[in-house]
């Protein structure tokens, strides 16, 4: 049975690719990619790997495509133009696209791995340790200072996005809480005696 | 061995068809429940026509909706335009799949199922981008952009108490959290008790989460005429409500789960223990599923922006405080990693 959702997966994953880049509509793009995540992460769970399945689809689905469906949406793509100058910018696309294959032939077929590491990859899953159980504890320990680098990494692309973005524009009317909750009966009503057929 | 994995299949068919057949009969009289809920708030006397004391009121909505005729506008995008609530309305009932009713009684008993869950949810967004955009309208739309900021902020509050809860459980496995708080201290011994603070901050970022009054900004009628579904109708329309609901269920059980002691009984005393567990998990989630009723009754819609702030401003911190607390409390009472 394994077998044939890894096939049904894969072939899934392939053709969802395959139809991120020729589906003309950049919406339908974002949810084919979408649609290959979740694919991914099936994969991941024949492969025994339950954490990292479930890990992809909340951080690149829940999240991560969530903002590219936003920016996607918001952009008003004109396809009439874009295919305009399709003729004029093939062959330097083309290029550009033979030497990133021609880069990623190169390094699998040098791929050289670890000494070990085959044998590490074929030995039985240990009994009594789950998944997340048996990545944590190597992850807090054994690479433990890998594991807070590139927390820090993220932590340095967060505050530069936020400070990328923040701009305080002076003059603009906002809304401030703590002068809200400050307000009580007493300074905001006034109440008067108004004398009948007087007014105030 | 080839009819080994084919009955296995089988039972397992078996079992989720049996448990979306009894969570849907469910569903409806828990919608019966927050109409009658909210009308005796308000004094008035909710569905009391069809069936005695309007007990088949559900079922009569759910065939109006059904016989109804669908209709799609024009402009729509009509392949992601009929997507969408079946997207909401799958993963809602999907994540039903992993909540153990009772001991053991799970359709597939995840050592991540609590992960499983949190994934399911934060796709549920989804459904609702899709609505959105492929209404091609600008207050489906708006409403869209609306809901997936707050579902995004209120998940990330939502993960930490979660963390919280799986540092005291030592487990992401549902029925093993459970166990965890089985104790001869019954109800006390639950965390809710152990973890007051987070079990308020969960409460409050499921309704936000599900899009439930207070927090409903999603269909505020005021501003955005209906929200995201305002371009659907019959069955489409249906099916938003249904995923609707049943998310609120599942926020109902994750707190049974989480917090309430799933299946446990809350005394431990003979009269109390001889009742079966599945009774005490489904009046659990009654119980909270009320109290969603009771808010959406009482409390007043929040502004956008008050929203925002106490998702990313208020929630956020405590949460995050709260973990390496409990973390540094567990540590040195060296009971970290006990199980």
């Amino acid at each position: 049975m394994a077998v044939a959702f890894f096939y049904l997966f894969s072939a899934v994953l392939i053709a969802s690719a395959f139809a991120v880049i020729v589906s003309r509509n950049p919406v339908h793009s974002v949810l084919f990619l979408i649609l290959a995540f979740v694919n991914g992460a099936g994969l991941f769970l024949l492969a025994g790997a339950e954490f990292l399945a479930m890990i992809l689809v909340v951080v690149y689905v829940g999240a991560v495509a969530v903002l590219f469906l936003f920016v996607v949406m918001m952009l008003d793509v004109d396809f009439a133009e874009l295919r305009q100058g399709f003729s004029k910018h093939l062959p330097v696309g083309a290029a550009v696209g033979a030497v990133v294959l021609g880069e990623l032939g190169l390094v699998a077929l040098g791929w050289q791995s670890a000494p070990g590491a085959k044998e590490a990859a074929a030995a039985p899953i240990i009994a009594g340790v789950s998944n997340t159980a048996a990545l944590g504890q190597v992850l807090y320990t054994k690479y433990f200072l890998f594991f807070q680098a590139s927390a820090l990494v993220l932590l340095t692309a967060m505050i530069g996005a936020i400070v990328l973005t923040l701009h305080h524009r002076p003059g603009v009317k906002r809304q401030k809480i703590e002068e809200q909750n400050a307000r009580t009966r007493d300074n905001v009503i006034e109440i008067k005696k108004v004398p009948s057929r007087a007014g105030v | 061995m080839i009819d080994g994995w084919l009955l296995n299949l089988l039972l397992i068919i078996v079992k989720s068809v049996v448990l979306t057949v009894v969570l849907l009969v469910y569903l409806a009289y828990a919608i019966y429940i927050d109409r009658k809920v909210w009308a005796a708030v308000q004094l008035r006397r909710g569905p009391n026509v069809v069936g005695p004391w309007g007990l088949l009121q559900s079922f009569a909505d759910m065939l109006k909706f059904v016989l109804k005729e669908p209709v799609i506008p024009d402009t729509a995008n009509k392949g992601v335009f009929l997507l969408a609530p079946f997207v909401t309305a799958m993963l809602a009932v999907a994540a039903w799949a992993v909540i153990p009713v009772n001991d053991g009684w799970a359709v597939a008993d995840l050592n991540v199922g609590i992960l499983y869950i949190f994934a399911i949810s934060s796709l549920g967004v989804y459904g609702i981008i899709m609505a959105g955009w492929a209404s091609n309208s600008k207050y489906p739309f708006l409403s869209a952009l609306r809901s997936a900021a707050q579902m995004v902020s209120y998940e990330v509050s939502i993960g930490f108490v979660i963390i919280t809860v799986l540092l005291c459980a030592g487990s992401l496995n549902l029925t093993e959290i459970v166990r965890a708080q089985d104790s001869q201290y019954g109800i006390l011994g639950w965390y809710w008790l152990r973890l007051l603070p987070m079990f308020i901050i969960f409460f409050i970022s499921a309704l936000a989460e599900t899009n439930r009054p207070p927090f409903d900004l999603v269909e505020a009628e005021s501003e955005l005429v209906a929200g995201f579904m305002i371009e659907y109708s019959a069955t489409p329309y249906m099916l938003f409500m249904l995923g609707e609901y049943v998310a609120i269920l599942t926020m109902c059980a994750l707190l049974t789960i989480l917090f309430f002691g799933g299946w446990l009984p809350p005394v431990n005393i003979a009269p109390f223990t001889l009742i079966p567990g599945v009774i005490w998990f489904v009046l659990k989630v009654t119980f909270f599923f009320f109290f969603f009723a009771m808010v959406k009754a009482f409390v007043p819609r929040y502004r956008y922006d008050q929203l925002m702030r106490l998702g990313w401003k208020v929630f956020l911190p405590i949460s995050l405080v709260m973990v390496i607390v409990v973390a540094g409390i567990l540590q040195f009472a060296g009971s970290a990693g006990a199980n």
